[in-house]
């Protein structure tokens, strides 16, 4: 580029400056209000795993009447936090995504309002001990241990199988999973090793880090860039993830899947939705609500959300009814016992992973 | 004009910004803080105070400092040379090596995290250097990401500094070290000193790159804000780390403020007259390099991943970014984000520009009082204070405090763009008031005695020096906006989502294509970026002849 330049192409490029200055000026939001009159809104808050085909959504604005709206942000966890600190001022008029592990606190909160949305069979199952009609269960889905089965064979190493060889020598630096305090799935590993080893749990996870376990932020580095099968192909055979997730492993051509769910390390997760307490528009929230137990919505569940429909006789896609199998006896700490120890929990897991 | 009548009318410009500042800032960083400091409804401030003794919290506090003055001292050993060489020297293709040496500075940090994963991570080209989770990894993270501040700032301070001192002392006989060390550095020193406290607070409040590169192993007060707010809902912790932060921001401005005075910092219109690379200009062409390298091998990896399915090269994460996303990951394509967040960053832009130049204006004026002297020296550092508060409690205090009328503003479609442009203010002031503050105000006296009216003097005194600053601030809050991700997500709607925030569930989506998707979305955030820094050089007008 020359260091100098003609006063006269100075002013071509002031003018080139203006130019540009009011074309971007037309992209500006200012003056932008783009609402469609008439309808009333119906605002969801939820987590950034929110995810529901289009399709369903405008099916809920054409059969209901009311406009979705979706504001996202965070994991389950942020979600709830959120709720408790606008409660009675909500930022929008349902939530969906407030987990088992969660409830509690929410519940305890007087976040959401008394609904009584009518469950369909197979639900009743999973609503939250003592809720008296507030939140609905919409989906579950199990946290579990999954293994690179093609990397234990070429490797000729037996696969482990319990929470019990995970601290094993044999398996020592094999193992990636999310953290606890970072991450929902890892909260949820975490309290399945509580339900498993009891007060013992925290021996249980000096060892595991001693047995050089990577410990990651999230469910995304864990699985996409450490474990073996991910996007990233990492280094990692074991990895802790979901029941369904051997069914997203399954080579284009293929009949089987490349990894595994380990049935004997699982948590169950329960997602429920729920109206907010002091929300502009109850009516629409009851409506979304019932709109997420439809079969429509129950049946497109697995391939949206990878968690299972709570609605009894809900068909499975095909690759879900192969290879994503259900642990019949995951382990379970009750969302009381959560609530109580939940934070004394996180801070000794804290300790223990970062000492 | 009596002192009094100064006052007022220093106080009615002020009053915009302020009022900006008040309602965008203070309120929902008081409110969360408000919360933490009365858990019940009264006021608590041992239980506060008894935060700051837990060990894990001293030891993110530690982190914190270590870490970020390292990172500032590297950023700043590796930004320096670089901005003499990218402004000073003339190397072929400088334009080009300035534009991609600001692209990281814009990368959302989960990308920064991802990129770098991408190269030393386990299966990564640098694995063997073992710097996986070490904080050897956080700290090449920070300097990435803040070298282009330094680059920028001083940079362009650099450009427009007289050579005539410099010049001087050579003829009469100084070597090239010594001008160095008695000439050009002194002069440079409030531009430095400026960059150097930005990109302390940058590093000190990063969150992203802790997080993807430190693993759990190693946390800092942001990250621990970040966890005491959103997972243990422990608002008197988070409540007392963002005191803190606000105490260490407040207290590194002050001695900012102190070292930056210079006697007489006169920037003189020239402009720069680029030298031919000479044996002396070694280390710095070196470092330049150094950098390049840092900066180019992360982003290449980015690159290279994103176009690269299961082993053969792919543009399919391309073309898939009209789509939402295998599994539908999104409510509407990539390209839409896209679009939003120009859309945005435009509003983002002429918003923090307006009252960039409004605080600067204010800031640099001389003074005639004491009193004023002070007024103006606090305002300055108040408009720095979004820079050291975390986004977590900023993002939270939004919906926390603005729900209700008459600040009913949480649904406004222009709050979005209003947090990005705080977040790039202080950017745009740093940026701004050195210029401003060299400019002899002597010059607007004469205009003013000749007849010139306050508008005309503006424009024929100040608009010729701080034109192309302004226009490197506007580049820079245009970036700032394109990149934001913390305050965002707390406030974006998912129909109208910006690229960093569709990225970011791209990422957290299973799927190689999402993943691929992710990448390749990242690269095009960062190329738009680079994109517009590229223009902005363009633009640059040459400024009206010497004095």
């Amino acid at each position: 580029m020359s260091t100098t330049r003609p006063h006269l192409r100075a002013s071509a490029r002031t003018a080139a400056a203006i130019l540009l200055a009011i074309a971007l000026a037309g992209c500006s939001l200012v003056g932008s209000d783009d609402k469609p009159a008439g309808t009333k809104d119906v605002v969801l808050v939820t987590h950034d795993s929110f995810v529901l085909p289009k399709q369903l959504i405008a099916g809920f604005d054409r059969q209901s009447g009311y406009h979705l709206v979706v504001h996202a942000s965070g994991d389950g966890g942020t979600l709830t936090n959120k709720l408790v600190l606008t409660q009675g001022d909500p930022t929008g008029d349902v939530a969906f995504g407030v987990d088992n592990t969660f409830a509690s606190r929410a519940l305890d909160a007087d976040v959401f309002a008394k609904s009584d949305v009518p469950l369909p069979a197979g639900a009743q199952q999973y609503v939250v001990p003592g809720d008296d009609g507030r939140l609905a269960p919409i989906d579950n889905g199990n946290v579990c241990v999954n293994i690179d089965t093609g990397w234990f064979a070429d490797h000729h190493l037996a696969p482990p199988r319990s929470l019990d060889d995970l601290v094993k020598p044999a398996y020592r630096g094999l193992l990636a999973l999310p953290g606890a305090t970072t991450s929902s799935t890892g909260l949820a590993f975490l309290l399945g090793t509580i339900g498993r080893y009891g007060d013992g749990w925290s021996a249980w996870w000096r060892k595991l880090v001693a047995n050089d376990a990577t410990i990651t932020d999230g469910w995304t580095q864990a699985y996409e860039t450490d474990f073996t099968q991910g996007g990233g192909h990492g280094k990692e055979p074991i990895v802790v993830s979901y029941d369904s997730s051997p069914a997203f492993t399954v080579p284009k051509g293929s009949h089987t899947s490349t990894t595994k769910a380990l049935l004997d390390t699982c948590f169950r997760q329960v997602e429920y939705a729920g109206v907010l307490t002091g929300a502009a528009n109850p009516e629409g929230a009851k409506a979304f609500v019932e709109y997420l137990l439809t079969p429509a919505v129950q049946k497109a569940l697995p391939d949206a959300m990878y968690v299972f429909p709570v609605r009894q006789g809900t068909p499975l896609p095909t690759a879900w009814a192969r290879f994503a199998v259900q642990p019949q006896h995951p382990y379970t700490v009750s969302p009381a016992q959560i609530s109580a120890h939940r934070d004394a929990w996180l801070r000794e897991w804290s300790g223990i992973v970062s000492g | 004009m009596s002192t009094a009548r100064r006052l007022a009318a220093l106080a009615a410009t002020a009053l915009v910004p302020l009022a900006v500042l008040g309602v965008f800032f203070v309120l929902p960083v008081s409110g969360m803080v408000g919360r933490g400091f009365w858990p019940h409804g009264h006021l608590d401030v041992g239980g506060v105070l008894d935060v700051l003794t837990r060990p894990e919290i001293r030891r993110a506090v530690w982190f914190t400092v270590w870490t970020s003055t390292v990172a500032t001292l590297l950023a700043g050993a590796l930004g320096l040379p670089a901005a003499y060489v990218l402004h000073r020297v003339a190397i072929p293709g400088r334009t080009w090596l300035r534009a991609i040496l600001v692209v990281p500075f814009v990368l959302p940090t989960v990308v920064v995290g991802v990129a770098f994963e991408l190269l030393i991570g386990q299966s990564g080209p640098l694995a063997f250097l073992g710097l996986d989770g070490s904080p050897v990894a956080i700290v090449a993270g920070l300097v990435f990401f803040n070298a282009s501040v330094v680059i920028r700032v001083v940079g362009g301070a650099w450009e427009s500094l007289d050579p005539r001192p410099a010049e001087a002392a050579a003829a009469l006989g100084a070597s090239p070290r010594q001008v160095l060390r008695d000439v050009t550095l002194p002069a440079l020193r409030p531009a430095i000193v400026s960059a150097s406290t930005v990109v302390f607070l940058f590093c000190a409040t990063a969150f992203g790159i802790v997080l993807t590169l430190g693993g759990l192993r190693y946390s800092s007060v942001e990250t621990q804000i970040y966890l005491l707010t959103t997972n243990l809902l422990d608002l008197q912790g988070a409540a007392a780390l963002s005191i803190l932060q606000l105490l260490v921001v407040t207290l590194l401005l002050l001695a900012a403020a102190a070292a930056r005075r210079t006697p007489d910092a006169g920037v003189a219109r020239s402009r720069a007259r680029l030298r031919r690379p000479a044996r002396s200009d070694g280390p710095a062409l070196l470092a330049t390099f150094v950098l390049l390298l840092l900066v180019v091998g992360p982003i290449a990896s980015l690159v290279v991943a994103s176009l690269r399915i299961d082993g053969a090269w792919s543009t399919a994460n391309y073309r898939a970014l009209q789509t939402p996303g295998a599994h539908q990951a999104l409510l509407v394509p990539v390209t839409d984000a896209v679009v939003n967040s120009l859309r945005i960053a435009v509003d983002a832009t002429w918003m923090s520009l307006l009252l960039g130049l409004t605080v600067a204006a204010l800031v640099t004026r001389r003074s005639r009082s004491r009193s004023e002297r002070h007024l103006r020296a606090v305002l300055d550092g108040l408009f720095m204070l979004p820079l050291g508060v975390s986004a977590v409690t900023l993002g939270f205090g939004f919906l926390v405090t603005l729900g209700r009328p008459p600040l009913d503003l949480r649904d406004s479609p222009l709050l979005i763009p209003v947090a990005q442009a705080l977040v790039a203010l202080p950017l745009v002031v740093r940026v701004l008031v050195p210029v401003l503050a060299g400019i002899d105000d002597r010059l607007r006296q004469a205009a003013a005695t000749l007849g010139a009216s306050p508008v005309r003097a503006l424009a024929v005194v100040d608009l010729p020096v701080i034109w192309k600053p302004i226009l490197a601030a506007a580049g820079f809050a245009f970036a700032c906006s394109l990149g934001e991700f913390g305050a965002t997500s707390f406030l974006v709607r998912d129909d109208r989502p910006t690229l960093p925030v569709v990225i970011f569930r791209l990422i957290g989506h299973p799927g190689d294509l999402n993943f691929g998707m992710a990448l390749a979305g990242s690269v095009v955030l960062g190329a738009t970026t680079a994109a517009v820094m590229l223009i902005v050089e363009q633009l640059r007008v040459p400024s009206v002849g010497t004095l």
